[in-house]
């Protein structure tokens, strides 16, 4: 049953790994790009832009991601497709893809925020006033300076949301996308071994957590270069 | 920059050396805490002014406010002839008004801090060399090549590839003032460089800057070392409350100070 191509099911079980998979890094690369506008806005930001930031960051962390999934997937290709129409443009077909990336993207930019926020509040402030006092232009100190001294203070929060990031990904079934969790219950409604393909599914996800962890223990030790390490942990 | 060019510095009509550094009546205020008062400074090509003076004077705050680290309350500040424009922000206070101006002022003045403050991600190579290739445009090959010759020049020629937190702060603070250096700075700007040292450490940090002032580069330098000033310096200012108390040559303020409360800050440091 498990068999890679028909009448097996295991082609399907990977393909919709594969998909979210893809959702997971494109909304993981959303959230992050989201995640470091968010905390510059909030922590150098006008007051109005603080403002906007903490509004956005509160109401996408109260709302239980399931229901912003649906509101946001229904409602807002709704909102876009009314809009094309008002302006005599056809309506759009978005794509479960852009919009699982668009949905996911915006959940994990609110808590990326936060987690970058913190870890450039934890950056010796000395070196960031070192980076000004040799005339860094600001987008250039982000660049050389503030993102890379963060990096090692964020990277546990912020593998924290990869793997949540992976795992959201099953909530897009509700909205029909065929993700890992859609093809394993068509598959299991469809020959009614539920366990078999459940288990397998939850193999996947364990298996791609395991390689994450790899990854990201690689980044860890890149980004901690210029750290001593602390006592002797025996890692 | 050769270290014989340094002493070569343009001659004004009048016969005195260029003004690098022009303070004018500057007031800070931290709230309702007064901590410069109408101070001013001035520091000629080739001058070392050391700044003296009691915790809480306004020594610190005076260094930062040339770069604008610090946002001036009002006064006067020219950098090399170039005066800083500055407009009032929503506190009271007046920041740089023209971003691309101050950065480019900046720039050119090598500060050197009391903390160190190298950057913790780089090699001590790549803390050199970031100023030069990242905000003056210079070739990454010159850069290090420069960079080289510094690092040997402050003793840290080995430790290139090393990054800050594995070095001793004698050491953190030689590759700060390379990086200071990396910049060609008209002027040298020192925030108490010594005083987060280890007492056997100070050593091997002053003599650096002693170098470094013997060659004649212009300095402003905020410091507690008080023999250290004396030797180096070559006018100095001993700031009280926010306010120049007394100033003038070394041997003067040392020798024969006026000031009843200089006499007393140097019996109790000496």
């Amino acid at each position: 049953m498990l068999a890679i191509s028909p009448p097996g099911w295991g082609g399907n079980l990977l393909r919709g790994l594969a998909n979210s998979v893809q959702i997971a890094l494109g909304a993981f690369g959303l959230g992050l790009a989201i995640g470091v506008a968010g905390a510059w806005g909030k922590l150098y930001g006008s007051p109005i832009v603080r403002d906007l930031m903490e509004i956005y960051t509160t109401v996408v962390r109260a709302v239980p991601e399931l229901v912003l999934i649906l509101l946001l997937y229904y409602a807002g290709t709704d909102l876009i497709n009314r809009a094309l129409d008002s302006f005599g443009y056809a309506p759009i077909d978005i794509s479960g893809l852009v919009a699982g990336i668009g949905v996911l993207g915006i959940v994990q930019g609110a808590y990326a925020t936060e987690v970058i926020r913190g870890a450039i509040l934890a950056i010796p402030q000395g070196q960031i006033e070192a980076a000004r006092a040799y005339g860094m232009p600001p987008g250039k100190m982000l660049r050389r300076i503030t993102l890379p001294a963060m990096l090692p203070f964020a990277i546990p929060g912020l593998a924290n949301l990869w793997l949540i990031a992976t795992k959201d990904t099953a909530l897009l079934a509700v909205v029909g996308f065929n993700e890992l969790t859609q093809e394993t219950r068509q598959a299991g409604a469809t020959t009614k071994a539920y366990f078999t393909f459940f288990v397998a599914a939850g193999v996947l996800y364990l298996l791609l957590t395991l390689f994450s962890n790899v990854i990201i223990g690689r980044i860890e030790r890149w980004a901690r270069r210029g750290m001593p390490p602390i006592a002797e942990s025996g890692r | 920059m050769a270290a014989g060019h340094a002493a070569q510095h343009p001659v004004q009509s009048d016969g005195q050396a260029a003004e690098a550094i022009h303070v004018e009546n500057l007031h800070k205020k931290f709230g309702q805490l007064h901590v410069l008062k109408g101070v001013s400074l001035s520091a000629r090509d080739g001058e070392v002014v050391a700044i003296i003076g009691g915790s809480g004077s306004g020594k610190s705050t005076l260094l930062r406010c040339i770069n604008c680290l610090e946002n001036p309350t009002s006064g006067i500040i020219r950098v090399n002839g170039e005066e800083i424009r500055l407009k009032p922000n929503s506190l009271g206070d007046s920041v740089p008004a023209d971003r691309r101006q101050i950065e480019r002022i900046r720039s050119r003045l090598g500060m050197v801090f009391q903390s160190f403050n190298l950057w913790s991600h780089m090699t001590l190579l790549e803390n050199v060399i970031e100023v030069p290739v990242h905000v003056l445009g210079v070739k990454r090959s010159d850069a290090i090549a420069e960079a080289e010759r510094l690092l040997a020049r402050v003793g840290l020629a080995e430790k290139r590839d090393v990054y800050p937190a594995y070095l001793s702060g004698g050491q953190q603070q030689r590759a700060a003032i390379a990086r200071a250096l990396a910049v060609q700075p008209r002027v040298m700007l020192f925030d108490e460089p010594t005083s987060a040292l280890d007492p056997e450490l100070v050593g091997e940090v002053l003599k650096v800057i002693g170098d470094l002032a013997r060659e004649g580069r212009t300095m402003v330098l905020v410091t507690h070392e008080m023999k250290f000033a004396r030797e180096v310096a070559t006018h100095v200012i001993y700031l009280w409350n926010g306010q120049v108390e007394e100033e003038g040559p070394p041997e003067q303020l040392f020798g024969s100070p006026r000031s009843e409360r200089l006499k007393q800050f140097i019996r109790n440091i000496g």
